[in-house]
């Protein structure tokens, strides 16, 4: 009974705690606490889903909730997950209590708005993961955009608007490309349902609907791509990401786009994504390289790390369009790795500008001398970024390279000149903020090192890129049974094609 | 029945103190912290002689340990947390752990006062643990873990004096110009992934060994790739220029990794993999070359420099050269023979020029030394073993190792003469430099200033003028000079009456290799060759004597006369500069030139620009259908729903 209805649970009771925040007093602590202790909720009861997966079950979802919702158009309320969204939900759950605990003191002025717009995200979040259906899918997509872009807005260092409208536009315009496509998809089959559509279409890269088909997953391609961001879709991130607030920062990229690449594109037109897939490993190449070149020559810090973010998210754009199940494997992985670690650098950061006031690495200098503690913490997301064995982003990445370089050995080669990069960009920032004498800047400012509400939102961050390093059997065993299942369909899917390709010529 | 061994429990010894002491530390008192910091390495030294003793009693070789859950599983790919023991590993283990607790025991002396002395031996217990890893390791994933590892430690006890920019530079460079490296190391292992379909030593090795006819193509790629790693690592042209660098670290890392331990897991990886090397005489002859070549090129810039560290560290990718000469020669046992004198010998060195720098209150530049023989006894005749071994002196340890590899690299099929009379010339230059260094810092008159060392050691050790070190540090040298001394006795050739030992010991690990077999019929050239090169440091010493000792106004008239050539050398060839100037700089100006300006603010955000301002346009245009006039409403409603008529029947007919 509660496999059935947790997924429902989750999604809706943050929405629900928005309009709690909203009444509570809007002095002292109540929302802050009230949001911690909710996010926590959530997150205990994410846990659920982990501890009951049926590992037996290969195929399909499970927590699965299929009711009719409207009967025409046929959209229905069908939600579950598998094991290519079971961990992004926990993912989701696990950040949300570590940005409320970011944000504590940093967020003071319209504090219930930021409150509730931060759960009102995440309901989206939850939405996006485990809607099965096009129509739920896509309301919580655009019901995404909206939380995020008032929080850049509201809660911005400097350009926040200016940040929030380049965002919402990039966002909402291949949105509407999206939409446009779904309709089109249910004018042809008569259903939202993804499990229906994989079923209906399949056959359909061939037959009369090839080119509509084409087009309609272009529009999606399109759409999650900008989301992600790729190469060279990337427009919104550098500022989006230079202006949000910590506890945005961390959620902003990534996930959402990746996700939907691989449940809404990948797995939903295969014959097409294999058609476009060399081009997406090539954008995947340029874009690891390109991001980890801007990176190198950032002054700030929070611009450097909007251009690592592009380089980190490339590699799993590169693991899923490279079609190989260890790439695809690692892919996924490496979204919640990449994620988890940098979070944790955004945290950081967030830490360094409200001690210091800035961003900019010039002005900084010489930290480690006065907080050591924040040095090692910062040292070892470092370490966990640039993928050092045996933490997680290694996994994932190695895996991503590997399997790609199986399909696409040249260009895996050019991606692998990424880690040189990384390394070079993230050891010198460090050096640049941390190392040498104190810069007048922070010797003229007393600042007290990390404090125990901080820790509490490190600590947990730095254990998982251990355990996720060392023991990454205990996450990927759900990867692993789902992604394989996706893989074959792609390597017929691609014979298919090419065969096509044959025929007409 | 094969006892099990706990392998595993080896590598997680040192680290048992690494994260009590990098956890506690700082609320520990030194003693404690000190006690961690030997207890755990002492323990794996025991554990790694009853492992030895196992070996020599009953233990069937190669001996393999795997943990039942893997590390990474995917399907169609895994790989194992799994350790692997043969007679290779088991000397790797003994010079690791043997040589490793030896220099945590002089680092007591050494960092005593030092601040972060907790951090300090949190480090160093780190280090152990990913060396052991690293030797350990049963699969190149593995390996690969232990091998950015202790580039990790590097960086971060290279950068130990993080407040100084010479060091934190230093730290980030090693670690960057380690990540070159990496870089082959990670694509040999695509493609092995994708030759082999696993990256297990057994599995990889046996399939190749079923395969005879398999020879150069991907195994030659592999192999190369696996050579860039260890040019990163072992300081290897075209890769070596981090580890003067890294002399910015405290003395006993210096000693501990950039001397005796990490640095040669370049070598323990060629010879870890030399089923590959041996398909591939290509791959051979590259390692052989750029092991000639660095050896020589770097005993060069030796003879010129003027700091104690420098030029043992010059010396150190010089006989790092060596060893990479001897595996391209596939002498693989002789290299394995060579890393552990080495290890005995540039330990000492490091740590007897640590006991100078350390009496002379932080000194380095040997100009400023002189004259310390009588003053620091024990440094003074433990660091001459240390020196006649590196010469290459009988009956010192490093004649024979250096002398196997010079009789293979004449004999052997895959060397020649040309390499061996590198190989000879450089074995001059090293006996050379290295008695430079001697006379330099032991001889002659005092050139430090009183004054200054008596203010620096008064304020560390209450103590007036130069003087010996405590015995904590003392002891060490003496074990390491023993070793200096008699360490090379296991591998006396069979040429002059001995059993070549070590060379017997390892052929279970070579055994079919290429390596030239001894055998009588050139045992007289043996004898010549050894001579020779005898011979040869002889000359070398007699120079540095002359130079140094006898007629000090000789090497400077050399200085002037020869001021070109002096100054190429003084200035390491320019080497870094060109690569700062031909890499480094392009790279930053491309990136932030082209890419940034060019095209992430041109194109992208130009781009944007663009739409923004279209789109402000259409929506002034909009805007101006919101007149607030209902009427004009009605015309627009009427307009929108012709429109949607228009395209809904266009599309029923388009399907």
């Amino acid at each position: 009974m509660l496999n059935a209805s947790i997924l429902t649970w989750l999604t809706f009771l943050p929405a629900l705690g928005a309009a709690v925040v909203m009444l509570l007093p809007r002095r002292g602590r109540a929302p802050q606490v009230f949001t911690l202790l909710l996010t926590l909720l959530l997150f205990a009861m994410a846990l659920h889903l982990p501890a009951h997966y049926d590992y037996h079950q290969q195929q399909g979802f499970q927590d699965e909730l299929n009711v009719p919702w409207i009967g025409n158009p046929n959209i229905h309320y069908h939600v579950g997950v598998d094991g290519l969204s079971m961990w992004l939900v926990v993912l989701v759950s696990f950040l949300a209590p570590l940005g409320v605990l970011i944000s504590w003191r940093v967020i003071e002025d319209r504090k219930s708005e930021f409150y509730a717009l931060f759960l009102l995200q995440q309901t989206a979040m939850y939405g996006v993961f485990i809607a099965l259906d096009l129509i739920l899918y896509y309301a919580f997509w655009e019901l995404s955009i909206v939380p995020l872009a008032l929080l850049i807005g509201m809660y911005g260092r400097k350009n926040g608007r200016a940040a929030a409208i380049k965002f919402f536009l990039y966002a909402f315009i291949p949105s509407a490309l999206l939409l446009v496509g779904m309709l089109w998809l249910y004018a042809q089959t008569g259903t939202f349902d993804l499990v229906q559509l994989q079923q209906q279409l399949h056959g359909w890269s061939t037959g009369s609907h090839a080119t509509g088909l084409w087009l309609t997953s272009l529009a999606f391609l399109l759409a999650f791509a900008v989301k992600v961001p790729v190469f060279p879709l990337h427009g919104w991130l550098r500022d989006g990401i230079s202006e949000a607030p910590t506890a945005v920062a961390m959620i902003l990229a990534g996930k959402l786009g990746l996700y939907s690449l691989l449940r809404w594109h990948v797995a939903l037109f295969p014959t097409e994504a294999a058609h476009i897939a060399p081009l997406m490993v090539a954008l995947a190449a340029i874009g690891i390289l390109y991001g980890a070149l801007l990176a190198l020559v950032q002054t700030d810090l929070k611009r450097l790390a909007a251009y690592a973010t592009l380089s980190a998210l490339s590699f799993c754009v590169l693991g899923i369009y490279a079609f190989t199940t260890a790439s695809m494997d690692g892919a996924v992985y490496q979204i919640l790795n990449e994620s988890i670690s940098a979070s944790a650098f955004f945290m950081l950061l967030g830490i360094l500008y409200e001690r210091y006031g800035t961003y900019d690495m010039a002005q900084l200098g010489g930290v480690a001398a006065k907080m050591p503690r924040l040095a090692v913490l910062f040292v070892i997301t470092t370490l966990s970024l640039i993928g050092l064995p045996a933490l997680n982003n290694f996994v994932g990445e190695f895996l991503i390279l590997s399997g790609s370089f199986q399909t696409h050995a040249r260009i895996a080669a050019v991606a692998t000149l990424g880690i040189i990069f990384s390394a070079a960009y993230m050891l010198w920032m460090v050096q640049r903020v941390f190392y040498g004498a104190p810069s007048a800047h922070v010797t003229g400012l007393v600042r007290p090192d990390v404090n125990w509400r901080e820790r509490a939102a490190l600590w947990p961050t730095v254990a998982l890129m251990i355990a996720m390093g060392v023991a990454s059997l205990f996450w990927m065993r759900a990867i692993d049974l789902t992604v394989p299942a996706m893989a074959p369909k792609i390597a017929t899917a691609h014979t298919a094609f090419d065969a096509r390709i044959g025929s007409t010529r | 029945m094969t006892p099990s061994l706990h392998l595993w429990l080896l590598p997680l010894l040192p680290l048992a103190g690494f994260a009590i002491n990098g956890t506690l530390g700082r609320r520990l008192t030194k003693s404690v912290v000190s006690l961690v910091a030997l207890l755990f390495p002492a323990a794996a030294f025991i554990q790694v002689l009853w492992i030895a003793a196992q070996a020599y009693h009953s233990l069937a070789l190669p001996y393999v340990e795997r943990f039942a859950t893997p590390w990474i599983a995917v399907s169609g790919f895994h790989a194992n947390f799994s350790f692997l023991l043969d007679q290779l590993t088991l000397i790797m283990l003994l010079v690791v752990t043997g040589v490793g607790f030896v220099i945590h025991l002089y680092s007591v002396g050494y960092m005593a006062e030092e601040e972060g002395y907790w951090r300090f031996f949190s480090y160093m217990n780190l280090f152990l643990f990913f060396m052991l890893t690293l030797v350990l390791a049963a699969n190149f994933l593995l390996m690969f873990v232990g091998w950015e590892g202790v580039g990790l430690v590097s960086y971060l006890l290279i950068g130990f004096y993080y407040q100084k920019d010479s060091a934190a530079n230093a730290g980030k460079k090693a670690f960057i110009v380690n990540r070159i490296g990496d870089f082959g190391f990670l694509l040999a292992m695509f493609l092995l992934i994708a030759r082999f379909g696993s990256l297990s030593f057994t599995t990889v090795f046996a399939s190749i060994a079923a395969h005879p006819a398999m020879q150069g193509g991907a195994l030659t790629a592999i192999a190369l790739l696996l050579v860039l790693g260890a040019t990163g690592k072992s300081a290897q042209i075209p890769l070596y220029v981090w580890l003067p660098d890294a002399m910015e670290g405290p003395t006993p890392v210096s000693a501990l990794i950039h001397a005796a331990t990490m640095v040669t897991a370049g070598i323990y990886m060629v010879a870890r993999t030399h089923v590959l090397f041996d398909r591939s005489p290509l791959a051979l002859s590259v390692v052989a070359v750029i092991g000639a070549a660095t050896a020589f090129f770097a005993a060069t810039i030796g003879i010129v420099q003027t700091d104690i560290k420098r030029v043992l560290a010059y010396s150190t990718i010089s006989q790092l050269g060596y060893m990479f000469l001897a595996c391209g020669v596939a002498a693989y046992s002789a290299a394995i023979f060579h890393l552990m004198t080495h290890a005995f010998f540039k330990a000492l060195l490091f740590l007897a020029a640590g006991s100078v720098i350390h009496a002379l209150g932080g000194e380095q530049d040997m100009r400023a030394m002189g004259g310390l023989r009588k003053k620091l006894p024990v440094t003074f005749w433990t660091m001459t073993a240390a020196v006649f071994a590196i010469g290459g002196f009988f009956p010192f340890a490093g004649f024979f190792s250096k002398d196997a590899i010079l009789a293979a690299t004449f004999l052997s099929p895959h060397g020649g003469k040309l390499l061996w009379a590198v190989g000879l010339v450089t074995a001059g230059l090293t006996s050379f430099y290295m008695f430079r260094l001697w006379y330099m810092t032991f001889f002659g008159e005092a050139r430090y200033r009183e004054h200054r060392v008596d203010h620096a050691a008064h304020s560390t050790h209450g103590s007036h003028g130069v003087h010996e070190s405590p015995w904590i540090m003392l002891l060490p040298l003496v074990i390491l000079g023993i070793l200096s001394f008699a360490g090379g006795w296991i591998g006396w050739p069979e040429a002059f009456g001995g059993h070549d030992w070590i060379g017997h010991f390892l052929d279970p690990v070579f055994g079919n290799s290429a390596a030239p077999a001894a055998n009588a019929a050139t045992y007289g050239l043996e004898r010549i060759l050894a001579a020779a090169s005898m011979l040869t440091a002889l000359i070398g010493w007699f120079l540095a004597d002359l130079f140094y000792r006898r007629r000090p106004q000789l090497a400077e008239e050399a200085e002037r006369s020869m001021q070109p050539l002096y100054k190429l050398l003084w200035n390491k060839y320019w080497v870094d500069e060109i690569y700062a100037d031909v890499i480094v700089w392009p790279l930053l100006v491309l990136s932030r030139n082209v890419l940034g300006r060019g095209i992430d603010q041109g194109v992208i955000d130009g781009t944007n620009t663009a739409w923004a301002t279209g789109a402000r346009g259409a929506s002034s245009w909009i805007r101006r259908m919101q007149s607030g006039n209902i009427r004009s409403y009605a015309g627009w409603l009427a307009a929108g729903a012709a429109a949607v008529l228009i395209v809904v029947l266009y599309l029923a007919h388009l399907y």
